[in-house]
């Protein structure tokens, strides 16, 4: 069984309990349909198990099919370290139709961060390294498409349906220890 | 993933994994003689590590061939997949086209195998956006996947099997996938990684 070979950090995007019971990983692509079907599921699991649930969330943009998950991607992390990374993760998956650059800039309007830094980041490919990077450990985890789920830092081979989910997740009994560092949330 | 096909949500279309692995069970299937699938299917055993890479040469487009000989002197990985469009091997391609960047940084070439014509690989190749070569194992049907025994007689298509060769031609690792569940790159990156490490890529 496949384990998660970069331990989750302080430069994950992380929302719950640091401390919680499970740790879900997933990794994701914001253009992926399947990745959208799951994002109000995980929602779900997270207002089901509360603060035993430590949502970390990777990028896996599949550039080559998926034209706009990149740039999609990138928005995401300009979001993030402007401290709104989880409302940005939310507008692009329930917007997943409309991922154009045009669109990503009136997600930034939104949320009232500043439009032209985007736009040059984009341009400028500031978060391309963030993103490769996250893909990169992605792949060395046996990542093998989206969207895939580490529990507690071993994947997840079940559907992600909700029961489903909840089932693996409640099986999962071992904890891996959070480095001490400060997980950042956002 | 935007293949314009219809999928379930819940049923991950991108690995096909689930909890029973199916991959597992569809091979356990009992045919009509109640022979397991698995018994009936699997003439050939598949290439270990240490035996010379059988030669090949491939029609990679219907006008170009390509010979295993000729790539040597680099690590060489041939993925071996049952059929273009199907969902899993174009979730698998798509992966691997994303990851030949990095194993462009070991020096090697990937080239993927199946039974289908070059002219099916030459639609496939341009609707997934594909950067590498598909090999095309079509006539005499299969004969380089029986040499590398990952062979199918009864569906009559490849394995999912994966191959890493070192630049001199012997098989450096070799991974037989469960037909319904996409391997994914880690194996592949953690060979080329013993490679480079042994000084041998």
């Amino acid at each position: 069984m496949s384990k998660l070979s970069i331990a989750v950090n302080s430069h994950d995007h992380v929302q719950g309990n640091p401390d919680a019971l499970w740790t879900l990983v997933e990794y994701g692509d914001y253009e992926c349909p399947h990745c959208g079907a799951a994002y109000p599921i995980v929602k779900r699991l997270q207002e089901h198990l509360g603060d035993k649930l430590l949502l970390v969330f990777r990028n896996f943009p599949l550039r080559e099919v998926h034209s706009h998950a990149e740039h999609a991607a990138e928005a995401a992390e300009f979001a993030g370290e402007n401290g709104r990374f989880w409302q940005m993760h939310d507008l692009l998956f329930e917007n997943q139709q409309s991922l154009e650059d045009e669109f990503l800039l009136r997600f930034a309007d939104e949320l009232v961060l500043p439009r032209d830094k985007l736009s040059q980041s984009l341009r400028h490919g500031t978060y391309r390294d963030r993103v490769a990077s996250d893909f990169r450990g992605g792949v060395r985890s046996g990542v093998n498409g989206t969207p895939t789920f580490f529990i507690n830092g071993r994947r997840y081979e079940g559907s992600y349906q909700f029961d489903d989910l909840l089932i693996g997740i409640e099986r999962s009994s071992v904890t891996v220890p959070l480095k001490g560092d400060g997980i950042r949330m956002t | 993933m935007t293949f314009n096909m219809t999928y379930t949500p819940g049923e991950r279309r991108c690995e096909g994994g689930t909890a029973s692995d199916p991959g597992r069970s569809d091979s356990s299937k009992k045919n009509f003689m109640g022979i397991s699938r698995d018994s009936a299917l699997r003439k050939g055993t598949i290439l270990s590590v240490g035996t010379v890479a059988p030669d090949f040469t491939l029609y990679v487009t219907p006008n170009q061939t390509l010979q295993l000989k000729e790539l040597l002197g680099r690590p060489i990985i041939l993925a071996f997949y049952p059929a273009d469009w199907s969902p899993i091997c174009g979730d698998q391609m798509a992966l691997y086209n994303e990851v030949l960047s990095e194993f462009t940084e070991y020096g090697a070439v990937l080239v993927g195998i199946s039974v289908d014509g070059v002219w099916c690989h030459a639609a496939f190749s341009q609707n997934r956006n594909l950067h590498f070569p598909l090999a095309s194992d079509f006539e005499p049907k299969g004969a380089v996947a029986r040499k590398y025994g990952v062979y199918r007689d009864e569906d009559g298509t490849s394995e999912r099997a994966l191959f890493v060769i070192d630049s001199h031609g012997s098989i450096a690792w070799s991974y037989l996938s469960p037909v319904a569940v996409n391997p994914g790159a880690d194996g592949i990156l953690a060979a080329l990684d013993r490679l480079a490490s042994r000084g041998t890529a």
